[in-house]
This record gives C-alpha cells, sequence and structure tokens, in this order.
C-alpha cells in the first residue's frame, strides 16, 4: 500500500490550461432553479451574455429569474457611477420579480475595471432592503462548476447563527446538528436524507435550501459535509468563517461513493452504519446489464467539471480502465478521501492509477487520444462531434453536472449515460460508417 | 448599465471568428479568459461540424491581469504556427483584452517574424460593433490584406476570366441557410452562363484572394456581411456589385435584371474583342426570369391559388435582421397580398436603409435590439403569424400564436439536413411553404380549440410585465367560454383593456358588453 501512496504521488501532471470549459457564470442556470426565492444578476458585458443565452438555451425564454446587467462602454470608461446604474436596476428586479435575495456575480470585466462589488452590495442592499449576495465568479480564476462553490461561500457567509433558540430546537432534533452543502435537485437531496435517515442521522439543513429565506444554522458545533468535489471554497469558508466541522468524505457519486459517504458520516457520529454494505451488493446486482458493457473499455476524461475523479473512481469499480484524468483544479485536501477511494479501489480492481492532469492542454490530450484510441471520451461539445468523425465515441461531459447522479439510486444514470455512446455506437458498427472525415 | 435577459446579435468577436473560421486553413487565437471559446461549441453543435474549430484561445489569467500577457500571446501563435501550418493566424480581441488595452499589435508583429503564416490583428471593438459588423469588417480586412500583399509581390493577375464570371461575397459559418442559399445561386448563375470565381469566406483558401478581381463583378447578398468588402473592390479594382438579395421572385428578378445590366455595360466596353460574347443569347435573361417565374418556381402560381386567396389581409409581423425581415415584408405584401403591421430590424447600425426599403410594404416600422420591445408590439397588433427569429418563435408560443423562422439568431433546428435554401427559385418555394403552413397550423389550432381540443388556461395579459391584475366573475368567465375560440383570447384582452381604462377590477358580464359597444363591434 505505501508503495501505492508513493505512485500515487507522481500521477499528478500540471499542463497549460489551454483547454476548453464552460465559464463559472453558468451555475446560474441551475442555481436559480434550485433557490426559488433568489435573482441573479450577472454584472458584464455582451460576451457573457451571449454565452448564457446560447449555453442555457431553452431555459432562456421560460422567464428566468436571472438577467445580465450590461456594461456598456460608459460603464468602463466610468462616465456613469456604478453605485446609481446598479441600483436602478436592483430596483427594476426588485419591482418586477421581488425576490427574497439578489445575487451578483462578478465576471471578467468587473474585476479587470476593478468594480467594488462587495463594498457597494451592503449599502445598496441597506438601501433597498433586499439582500444582495456577491459572487465572483469568473473565467480569470476558476472554472464552470466552481461557480457554484463561489455563490455557495458568499451564501455561507449569510446563513443565521446558532442562536439560543435555535439550539433548543435542535437539540432536541438531534445532539449534533449535520449540513450537507452543494446544490442538487430537491429529489436527489431528499433521497440522500433519506440515506442517511436509514442510519438514525438526521440532517439539520442544506446550503443551499430551497429558498433563500430558509438557509440553515451554522455554527461551531455543526458538522458539515460536501456533496460535490468542487466545493473547496465553501468548504474552507464554512470551517474557517463558520466555525464548522468538516467531514471529509468520498462523495456520493456510484453505489461506492454514496457507501463510503455515508459510513464516513457515521463514523463522525458513532454510529455503526445497517445494511449498507447488502444495499450497495443489491445497486451493483442491478446495474449488471450496464456493467456487461462497460466492463474492460477504456474511458479518457479530458477534464471540464471537477467531476472528474469521482467519476472515474466509480468507472474503475465498473471494471473500467481509466487512461487519463483531466481536470480542471485540484484541490488535494478538499478531495483527499476521494483520492485515496480512488487509490484503493485501482488497487482491489488490480488496474494501475491513472494520470490525473489538472489545467490539462487540448491539443496534447488530442494528440493522446489519437495513440490511445479509447473507447470512450469524456469531453466538452466543442470536442464531441470531431471526434466521433474520426470513428472516436463521446459523451458530454456536461450531461453529467446536470443529470441525477448522487446516490444508491441514481447509480444507474450514470451509466446510462456512460454506455450511451457504446449502445448507440454498437447499433451502427455493422454499417461500416465509422470514420466519417476524408483523410 | 442595460439590463438584458437575451441578445440578437453577439459580440464582435463571433463575427471575426465567423470569418476566420470559414476560411480554409485560417486559424483564430482568442485573447480571452478561460471559458470565453463557447464559439466552438456553437460550430460544432449547431452545424454540427466534423471537423475542430480551429479557435484556440490565449487564456487571460491572474497573471495576465497582473503582469500582461508579455510572451504568452507570441508563443501561443507560433506554437499554433507550428502545430497546424495554417496559411493565416487571426488575433481575435474580446471584450476582456479590449479594456486590458494591451498592446496586441506589437504581439502580432513580433509573431509574424517568427512564423511560417501570416499574423493579422482583427481590428474590432468590442464596445463598438456587433457580430454581423466585425464579420463585415473582418472580411475586408483580410481580403485587403491579401490583395494588398499580391499587389507588392505583382502577383495579382491582371485578366479576367474568359466568360462572365462572379464572386459571391458573404457566405459564413452559423449564417441562416447560407450553404443552402450558396448551392442555389450557384446554380442560377450556372443557369445563366455566368461562372462563380470565388465564394468567400465560406470554404475560401487564402491563397486564392488575389484571383478574386479576375471576376467580372460581386455579388453580395447579404446586406450584413460583404459589403465592405464589395466596396473596396470597387474603389481599387472598379469592380461592379449588385447588392440586392435574390428571394422572392419580384426581387430575384431584379436581381438577375442587374447582373444582365452590368454585364452588358462591361461588354459594350470591349464589343471588338467579344464579338462571340455579345451575340450569346445568354445575355438576354428576360426569357430564363419569365419560365423560371411562371413555370419552374412554384411560387407565382401558389400566390394565384386559392390557398393564398385565404391568406389574403391576414395580419402579419415579420422581425430578423435587415435583410430577410426587408426581403420576407416585401415577399408578404407585394407576392402574397398578406398585411404586414410592423416590419422591424435589430440592425440598428443599418436602421436608415431599413426604412427606406420597407416604405409602402408595411404599417410600421420598428428598430430595436430590446426583445421584450419587440414582444410587446406583437402583443399589441396581435398578428395571425409572426415571421422572426428565434425568440419571436417562443413569444409566438406564449401568445398562441404561429411563427416561421426568417433569420438569425436561430437554433439547431434551422441549420437543417435538407435543401431549404431562402434564396432564388428554389427559395421562393421554400419560402411560400414557410408561409402557408404557419397559417394552416394556426387554422387548425382554432379549429381544435373550438371543438374543445385543449384546456381553455390563457394568459392573462400579453404583454411581458403585469402590472394589473383583475378578477373575472364566474358567470363572466362562463360568457367567455361560449364565445369561439378563434376569438376568444381578443375578446378577452380587449374586454380587459377596456377595463382597465375603466379603472375597473371585477370583470362581470355586464362589463364585457360594454367593452364590446364601446369597440363598436
Amino acid at each position: 500500500m505505501s508503495k501505492n501512496l508513493t505512485n500515487f504521488q507522481n500521477q499528478f501532471e500540471c499542463e497549460t490550461g489551454n483547454y476548453h470549459t464552460f465559464c463559472p457564470i453558468s451555475c446560474v442556470a441551475w442555481l436559480y432553479q434550485k433557490i426559488e426565492d433568489s435573482f441573479f444578476l450577472v454584472i458584464g458585458t455582451k460576451t457573457c451574455g451571449y454565452f448564457l443565452q446560447n449555453a442555457l438555451g431553452v431555459m432562456i425564454f421560460a422567464e428566468p429569474r436571472y438577467a445580465m446587467a450590461e456594461l456598456e462602454e460608459a460603464d468602463i470608461s466610468a462616465q456613469l457611477n456604478d453605485y446609481k446604474e446598479l441600483k436602478r436596476l436592483c430596483l427594476q428586479i426588485q419591482q418586477d420579480r421581488n425576490p427574497s435575495v439578489i445575487v451578483w456575480i462578478g465576471t471578467c470585466t468587473t474585476e479587470i475595471i476593478k468594480m467594488d462589488l462587495e463594498g457597494m452590495a451592503p449599502r445598496l442592499e441597506a438601501e433597498i432592503g433586499i439582500p444582495i449576495v456577491v459572487a465572483r465568479a469568473n473565467g480569470l480564476d476558476y472554472a464552470f462548476t466552481q461557480g457554484e462553490d463561489t455563490v455557495l461561500a458568499a451564501m455561507a457567509n449569510r446563513c443565521p447563527s446558532d442562536s439560543l433558540d435555535n439550539k433548543k430546537e435542535i437539540q432536541e432534533d438531534q445532539k449534533t446538528p449535520l449540513v450537507l452543502f452543494g446544490s442538487l435537485p430537491s429529489t436527489v437531496a431528499n433521497q440522500l436524507d433519506l440515506e442517511l435517515k436509514r442510519q438514525g442521522i438526521n440532517v439539520s439543513g442544506w446550503l443551499p435550501s430551497q429558498r433563500y429565506v430558509e438557509l440553515p444554522n451554522l455554527g461551531q458545533d455543526v458538522y458539515v459535509c460536501g456533496v460535490n468535489p468542487f466545493l473547496s471554497r465553501t468548504a474552507m469558508t464554512l470551517m474557517r468563517r463558520r466555525r464548522c466541522k468538516l467531514i471529509g468524505a468520498p462523495f456520493p457519486i456510484g453505489p461506492d461513493g454514496t457507501r463510503a459517504w455515508i459510513e464516513k458520516i457515521c463514523s463522525v457520529f458513532n454510529i455503526i452504519p445497517d445494511g449498507l454494505k447488502e444495499r450497495e451488493i443489491k445497486i451493483w446486482q442491478g446495474l449488471e446489464d450496464y456493467l456487461q458493457i462497460v466492463r474492460g473499455k477504456s474511458v479518457f476524461f479530458m477534464g471540464d467539471n471537477i467531476l472528474e475523479i469521482s467519476l472515474a473512481r466509480f468507472l474503475i469499480r465498473c471494471g473500467m480502465i481509466v487512461y487519463e484524468i483531466g481536470i480542471p483544479y485540484m484541490d488535494k485536501r478538499f478531495q483527499a478521501a476521494e483520492l485515496s477511494l480512488l487509490e484503493q479501489t485501482c488497487f482491489e480492481m488490480n488496474v494501475p492509477i491513472p494520470k490525473i492532469v489538472e489545467k490539462p492542454d487540448n491539443y496534447y490530450q488530442i494528440q493522446r487520444i489519437r495513440e490511445l484510441q479509447p473507447d470512450l471520451v469524456i469531453t466538452g461539445m466543442a470536442h464531441c462531434n470531431p471526434l466521433e468523425a474520426r470513428g472516436i465515441n463521446t459523451k458530454w461531459s456536461v450531461e453529467f453536472t446536470f443529470a441525477q447522479i448522487h446516490g444508491f439510486i441514481n447509480a444507474r444514470e450514470i451509466l446510462e449515460l456512460v454506455t450511451r455512446p457504446l449502445r448507440r455506437n454498437m447499433n451502427l458498427k455493422a454499417l461500416g460508417w465509422t470514420t466519417l472525415v476524408e483523410n | 448599465m442595460k439590463l438584458a435577459y437575451w441578445m440578437y446579435a453577439g459580440p464582435a468577436h463571433i463575427g471575426t471568428l465567423r470569418v476566420a473560421s470559414s476560411f480554409k486553413n485560417v486559424h483564430a487565437i482568442m485573447h480571452a479568459p478561460l471559458g470565453d471559446d463557447y464559439f466552438n461549441v456553437m460550430r460544432s453543435m449547431l452545424e454540427r461540424e466534423r471537423d475542430f474549430t480551429p479557435v484556440t484561445a490565449s487564456i487571460v489569467d491572474r497573471h495576465v491581469l497582473a503582469r500582461g500577457s508579455q510572451e504568452k500571446v507570441v508563443e501561443n501563435i507560433t506554437r499554433k504556427d507550428k502545430e497546424e501550418h495554417p496559411d493565416l493566424i487571426i488575433l481575435t480581441p474580446t471584450c476582456t483584452s479590449s479594456i486590458l488595452q494591451e498592446d496586441l499589435q506589437n504581439f502580432v508583429d513580433r509573431a509574424a517574424l517568427e512564423s511560417q503564416s501570416d499574423v493579422l490583428l482583427a481590428d474590432v471593438n468590442h464596445y463598438r460593433v456587433n457580430e454581423l459588423q466585425a464579420a463585415d469588417r473582418t472580411l475586408e480586412q483580410v481580403v485587403r490584406f491579401y490583395l494588398e500583399k499580391a499587389k507588392k509581390n505583382n502577383q495579382l493577375p491582371t485578366n479576367k476570366t474568359e466568360k462572365p464570371s462572379v464572386n459571391i461575397l458573404g457566405i459564413f459559418t452559423l449564417g441562416f441557410h447560407n450553404n443552402h442559399d450558396c448551392r442555389e445561386l450557384k446554380r442560377l448563375l450556372n443557369d445563366l452562363g455566368i461562372e462563380v470565381n470565388e465564394v468567400i469566406p465560406e470554404g475560401g483558401s487564402i491563397q486564392n484572394l488575389k484571383n478574386l478581381p479576375k471576376a467580372w463583378l460581386n455579388i453580395v447578398p447579404y446586406r450584413e456581411v460583404g459589403l465592405m468588402t464589395a466596396v473596396y473592390l470597387e474603389k481599387e479594382f472598379q469592380m461592379p456589385y449588385v447588392d440586392l438579395t435574390p428571394m422572392g421572385l419580384v426581387e430575384t428578378a431584379a436581381f438577375i435584371r442587374e447582373i444582365e445590366k452590368i454585364l452588358k455595360g462591361l461588354l459594350s466596353k470591349r464589343t471588338a474583342k467579344r464579338l462571340e460574347l455579345t451575340n450569346n443569347s445568354l445575355i438576354n435573361f428576360e426569357e430564363y426570369i419569365d419560365k423560371q417565374t411562371r413555370f419552374v418556381s412554384q411560387a407565382a402560381w401558389f400566390s394565384r391559388s386559392i390557398d393564398c386567396q385565404n391568406l389574403t389581409g391576414k395580419k402579419t409581423v415579420v422581425f430578423g435582421d435587415a435583410t430577410h425581415s426587408v426581403l420576407m415584408t416585401k415577399i408578404l405584401t407585394r407576392e402574397m397580398g398578406l398585411r404586414v403591421a410592423c416590419a422591424g430590424t435589430y440592425c440598428k447600425h443599418d436602421a436608415d436603409w431599413f426604412r427606406e426599403q420597407v416604405l409602402g410594404f408595411c404599417d410600421e416600422v420598428l428598430i430595436t435590439d430590446d426583445h421584450t420591445q419587440v414582444a410587446d408590439m406583437i402583443a399589441r397588433l396581435e398578428p395571425a403569424a409572426i415571421f422572426g427569429t428565434q425568440m419571436e418563435r417562443h413569444v409566438g408560443k406564449r401568445l398562441d400564436i404561429p411563427c416561421g423562422v426568417i433569420s438569425a439568431p436561430v437554433h439547431i433546428q434551422n441549420f437543417p439536413l435538407g435543401y431549404r435554401p431562402f434564396l432564388g427559385y428554389e427559395g421562393t418555394n421554400q419560402i411560400a411553404d414557410l408561409v402557408y403552413n404557419s397559417f394552416t397550423l394556426g387554422m387548425e389550432d382554432h379549429l381544435l380549440e373550438i371543438f374543445g381540443g385543449h384546456d381553455n388556461k390563457e394568459v392573462i395579459t400579453k404583454s411581458l410585465s403585469t402590472d394589473f391584475s383583475f378578477h373575472w366573475s364566474q358567470d363572466a368567465l362562463l360568457e367567455l367560454g361560449k364565445i369561439p375560440g378563434f376569438v376568444r383570447g381578443k375578446v378577452k384582452r380587449n374586454t380587459e383593456k377596456f377595463a382597465r381604462e375603466n379603472g375597473i377590477n371585477q370583470v362581470t358580464i355586464d362589463v364585457m358588453y360594454a367593452a364590446k359597444e364601446s369597440a363598436g363591434a
């Protein structure tokens, strides 16, 4: 094992960071749906707006609770007063939608022109009477899902403190409150709540909650645990600013991950998990039809959403061979438990530990893909069609972000996604049109 | 600052990238933060492009903010030069680089020394121009660069082609039905005995740009992109150009006649040399126009048929880019006898031309890039059908009005695999189908409603912002239910309008009748 660990340390690489991913402002797409009484105002340029509009497609037309505060030349050259402009727009939003919170999303442009959003927000908040949360989810610093991390980190500061009354209430419920963090569709959140309840653990709240006004209590006695691997800033904020105790666990993705996640939480609460092993086995049995398709197949993660380590770990357990795990950003501390589960999984499945490439270079990756000819490449939409045309099966990585993949119940959903290109292309194979580009 | 949910034209760099990636073997490098390469996704998804989009980013991150790009941009250019050996690399500024104000021209000059490829800095300012204007500029910039280069090296071919020939300017990637239109244009020109010299930028090669002056004239099918290039070529090489859009029967004929006029003019200048051509009956296109119009295209016959008679005077709204909106307005009024209550465009930079073109073809003109204004206009006019962009399609869905999509911005369903030109004679057939199908669908919908096929849930007001709420009494609702479906919505809104004007909150049967009376119907 110790020899393995040293090998593992050598598995990290860092490339040029020239890779394709979504801009972190895309987090408004799922967060505005999750937090029902919120309004997200993205303060940026036409470029940001164009991205949101095209990336979120149909949602644009469903009267979303998000909008652009589009900066014009006069804003950039400071001929207009930022504060007055933002006040005007926020009053309009207040009148039209009356949200319980307005979230300002800072972008590259507000960074460069050094617009003091954090400074203006409290003043404006006092003036118009709506909480304003500031999150800097920009492409200068972050990738894709990290956008949610910046929003939740900002929101963690807005969670109420453990006041005496609340404490009493919680004490009746459970001695040590547990708050889970990470935005999940409410059905998935309920499923995870239920899994923990089976072990006698009550989840006292979620960050984010369904409504802004229902944000959970935080404080010294509160245990917190993440459900997604890209939430390292939120974890840091919860520990340092809110003095919560972080449970470092693998993430509840795949039946193996879910079991490890629950076991870790149980161990903190001194509970011996009941029937968990049997439950995992049963879930695996139910997946057998999919497992037959993926066993022995190879997969290459180009990397764009930080779910890669957990997904790779699950797929290795499913019997796949992972050639490379590309990942935008690797927080070895926050993902420590996940990394060691990956290591253990590789050891148990008797496969070499894959190379983990942080800030990958898509051009070099495509050279490696050409060489390795993996059975499946998990990548962004920019590369899917060109790779498919060259006879390489691909799965669009963004789907893993939007699909329900957490907990025991949704393990099937992950494999449904992973096997879809394999199943489709098995059907097409007989036709002999695998390569559709002229050489 | 502007509160915006949706935009019609994209940011400037998208225009530059569309032109760059349309050419063969041209690579664009964006000076942009992580995530701004969304263009690649659009091209790969919407156009279902098989090749990797030749666009990469020279990433602007914290380090760049702190210390400037320094060697990064130059390294990225030279690296791409070695990896892909493109003919040309276009450094593309974005909104971010516009404010950073780094000396990108300096990077380009330095990189040009080291690389085999030519290197250009796209001359576009994010805050001044939009996607379409940027595309127009970039195309002109590239053409100018290569023609001047050829001139300097004495590589400019001086002779014209043997037979009459044209360049088609402005066909490019992610353009609305551009590829189909191009095929149709080529077919039309072939019928007329005219050769196509070069098509740019789509599929064009940088090496062939020097051959542009060999054509007799230039064709600019779309108002938005290519005009600057045509004007440049006219000024430098005295090449005439046709900027009419051959969309609809009347305009296609006008387009062909214009070509005829120019060709005849050119030929009369060199009569002695080209006797055989002047004698060629091909230069008289009238017969061709007549035959195509009456017998080959079905559109003229369609206008005459009783199907189209049923469309007479039906109220429509048209909105889109300048080209498609103008031409669609003309087709609907002039060729099909419909009534265009409002024609509009989001090409604010071309407003004067637009107004002049639609004058006399519509009741009112709307020039805006604010989609809520368009939606409110549609709600107010209550047309029987809309011809617009994807945005208007969604407004139509909301208001239960059928919509035909005639212009970008578009979705993947507007990149059909089948042959769907909007230009030329086949285009007239496609447009006739589009118009007719929009209306029949609308009729079917009403019939369904009359026979109770759908539930009667209705949006209360049709404008996007609700500021007033009504309460309908039970008996008034029952009464409303008795009104035939296809006018029910209108009656409801008229009643509410009346109630609003008279400060009534509770709508009863009495109010309904009063409203009907005041409307005089």
